[in-house]
């Protein structure tokens, strides 16, 4: 039996996150590729509570719990911490969820990757503050419910497009996983934990207890959203080349995937024309990068 | 191979036995998540292609590989179904949980 | 060897003596020379140290966190408006039983706009379980900065080492730099008893239910229970090899004093002058200038004013809707030890307004008029 990836685990069972959680994939996926000699610095998010209460920890890598905000600036201090007392080996990773990075924890982001410092930060996305609720994120695409955006008033803002804006930073690294593609997840982590300055992961992370959706769909829902391209993979290196990481064919269309949510359920039939015109509209856009970086 | 470990809850009589500082000392597998269940997933070992997938998504590692089979851990697994939604071949069956 | 140097630069010196290993800093009047010159030293290796140039105070704090956590040492810089905006690292670092070393140079907090000196943004601090050291020389700095490291990592506990804006930030004094090698017999390496390492991996910092963190704090509270003491030996091991001591608090002719002064900061320098006058003119006063606020040294000020008629004490600082944070503090520690002895509460010197001797002079008159102490704050130098 031959395994695609690597047996051991470093993310422990008997952890707080619900059924069908991605964030904890992500995780999984990630430390795969980083090994042992990593620390992880969380800011509040899912991760603070899936991780364990004190005394526990699931993890087998050392972790330090931080505020909110500060997700990249705790792995900045870190990082020249631990070479001031001899450690040059050690990843350094900020692990946050999307309210951490694209929200509260932006401006810490972009003052590490302005200075090029040498971490990794991973952002798992589930598309809003699920660990305080399911309230809005600026990840939290058109037309979803969250609790701050009701049905009456559903989210009417674009998903923030952070990996443009990281890739503006000219950070040497910057690329979009999802866990129904841990292949390639674990192939990026591993390129990423060998380039010296800021990278930055962005992978997507179905939340069912946010979402509404069945705990099993996860991995369906991750993937469909790479194959209708609402979620492209693809990285960007030093700021300029864009690379396509699945040459999607036949694009799919977005209702399939927005039909397995409870939190798209209240959309009209013009709403989600509107939405399929800019899932298409983004993709030819980033197609159009990717040939012209070529 | 399992990874099962013996794990336990931690009591602290006094404030003298407790770290300075808030930090783990033990690791969460003393919480038998298996509790959460409702429905339990059951590997048909006859049919099943050895392809490795379930290990893969199982996002609380409760899916381990012995003699190149997938065995399913139920003191953790949280019943999420996602082993059986993913099967390529559908031998895994959620089945009710029974007290 | 003895330089002249202002004390914004005493601090820096003090911070490179110390070796400190990380330094995450971010400018804001008037602490910039404290970080220019540490960046200097650290550009030109007279300092080994990373300097992270981060984008904001509050950044600052948490990378100060983050380095401190991994065992290395760690000292940060800031005033005002920056230390406001650390506020919540504060805690964090106190919390995370951290002993990060910081320099505040205490300035007004605005609107509007205020570059000079008052007590408010470091007083505001005061429940975030940082101790607070205030200087009145550049001297005091140094020795404070180096002594600071020491005390604040045999305890796990973060402290600040607070200067007046300008009186003392931008003012040039005679210092006494102490010898490096010298400095490293005093202060050996930081060796903290767990730290965040892949070879013994822990997670810090996690979910604390209440049925764990009123343990963790009371631990917290007790270690800093054991900072005077400390403070006072560390400042014995300091003398043998310096020269100087330091201790909690400086009292100036208080033992035969009728009147005594309780002051913080330069206002504790001019108080002495203002005694000395008064003392020719017949009136027995005496200046407690507290050097130590946090962790509150009762036992030092019950003992000084044991003998005294009257206290004044002098804030350069307010607590809105009470009175000033010293004031209340002072009045705490008698209670219950001596409550016949008339505390009396003066502010002054909000905003950077000059507190001269004839301030405490006033001061004086107007405690020696009164028998006892009035509920109202007696407001010295207000245009009414």
């Amino acid at each position: 039996m031959k395994l695609s990836l690597p047996e051991e685990e470093l993310v422990g069972s008997g952890n707080l996150a619900c059924q069908g959680c991605g964030a904890t994939l992500a995780m999984r996926y990630v430390l795969k590729a980083l090994g042992q000699r990593t620390v992880l610095c969380i800011p509040a998010c899912c991760w603070s509570v899936i991780d364990g209460p004190f005394p526990y920890s699931c993890l087998g890598v050392p972790v330090y719990h931080c505020a909110f905000e500060t997700a990249a600036s705790t792995a900045s201090g870190v990082k020249a911490g631990l070479e001031m007392v001899g450690d040059t080996e050690t990843t350094v990773v900020a692990w946050g969820g999307d309210g951490g990075t694209f929200d509260i924890g932006i401006q810490a982001l972009s003052g590490a990757a302005e200075r090029n410092d040498d971490i990794i930060y991973v952002c798992y996305d589930n598309e809003a503050y699920m660990n305080t609720g399911i309230q809005r994120s600026s990840a939290t695409p058109y037309g979803a419910w969250t609790t701050t955006t009701p049905v009456k008033h559903f989210k009417d803002r674009p998903k923030k497009d952070i990996d443009a804006i990281m890739a503006a930073h000219r950070i040497p690294y910057v690329a979009t996983g999802s866990v129904a593609f841990p292949e390639d997840v674990y192939k990026k982590a591993k390129k990423a934990k060998d380039i010296k300055g800021t990278r930055f992961l962005h992978i997507f992370a179905p939340c069912p207890t946010g979402w509404k959706s069945r705990p099993e769909d996860s991995i369906k829902l991750a993937r469909m959203v790479v194959q209708n391209s609402i979620f492209p993979l693809y990285e960007i290196e030093n700021g300029e080349k864009y690379t396509l990481s699945i040459k999607v064919k036949d694009k799919k269309p977005i209702i399939d995937y927005l039909k397995l949510q409870g939190r798209f359920r209240h959309l009209t039939e013009d709403e989600i024309k509107l939405m399929q015109e800019e899932v298409d509209k983004n993709w030819e856009r980033l197609l159009r990068k990717v040939e012209s970086s070529g | 191979m399992t990874k099962k470990k013996d794990a336990k809850k931690i009591i602290f009589q006094s404030e003298k036995d407790m770290p300075m500082m808030p930090m783990s000392l033990g690791s969460m597998l003393y919480n038998k998540t298996g509790a959460w269940r409702n429905i339990r997933p059951v590997v048909d070992l006859e049919n099943c292609i050895q392809c490795g997938i379930c290990w893969k998504f199982c996002p609380d590692m409760s899916i381990y590989i012995e003699n190149e089979f997938p065995y399913v851990d139920y003191d953790f697994c949280k019943g999420c179904g996602i082993c059986a939604e993913e099967c390529p071949v559908k031998c895994i069956a959620m089945v009710e949980e029974v007290k | 060897m003895k330089k002249v140097i202002m004390g914004n630069h005493a601090l820096s010196y003090g911070a490179m003596l110390a070796r400190s290993q990380v330094i995450a800093a971010y400018p804001i009047t008037p602490q910039t020379q404290v970080v220019e010159l540490l960046s200097e030293m650290c550009a030109d290796k007279t300092l080994d140290a990373r300097f992270i140039k981060v984008e904001s105070e509050h950044s600052a704090m948490a990378a100060c966190i983050g380095a401190s956590i991994t065992g290395a040492r760690t000292f940060t810089a800031t005033s005002s408006q920056g230390l406001a905006l650390m506020h919540e690292m504060l805690h964090w670092a106190s919390g995370g039983r951290l002993p990060v070393v910081m320099g505040d140079i205490n300035r007004s907090m605005g609107p509007g706009w205020s570059i000079w000196t008052d007590q408010n943004d470091s007083l505001s601090q005061r429940d975030t379980g940082w101790m607070q050291y205030y200087c009145a020389s550049n001297q005091e700095v140094v020795d404070t900065v180096i002594q600071a490291f020491k005390v604040s990592e045999q305890l796990a506990i973060p402290g600040m080492v607070v200067l007046d804006a300008f009186a003392l930030s931008h003012t040039y004094e005679v210092v006494d730099i102490p010898d490096q090698a010298k400095v490293d017999e005093f202060l050996p390496p930081f060796k903290p008893q767990v730290k965040l390492t892949p070879d013994d991996p822990h997670a810090f910092g996690g979910l604390t239910s209440p049925e764990h963190y009123f343990e963790l704090r009371y631990k917290l509270q007790k270690d800093m229970e054991k900072a005077p003491a400390l403070i006072e030996e560390t400042g014995r091991e300091y003398e043998k090899l310096f020269g100087r001591y330091l201790g909690l608090v400086d009292d100036y002719l208080c033992e035969d004093a009728e009147i005594i002064l309780v002051t913080s900061g330069t206002p504790g320098y001019t108080a002495r002058g203002a005694v000395d006058d008064m003392r020719k003119s017949g009136i027995k006063a005496g200046n407690l200038r507290v050097k130590v606020f946090r962790p509150f040294p009762f036992e030092h000020i019950r003992r000084i004013v044991k003998n005294a008629k009257k206290v004044a004490v002098v804030d350069r600082n307010i607590s809105y809707g009470h009175h000033g944070m010293f004031f209340q503090e002072v009045k705490s520690a008698l209670y219950g030890h001596d409550n016949s002895l008339p505390v009396f509460g003066f502010i002054a010197g909000l905003g950077g307004r000059d507190i001269m001797p004839s301030s405490f002079r006033e001061v004086v008159e107007i405690a020696l008029a009164k028998d006892k102490p009035e509920e109202e704050i007696i407001w010295i130098g207000v245009k009414r």
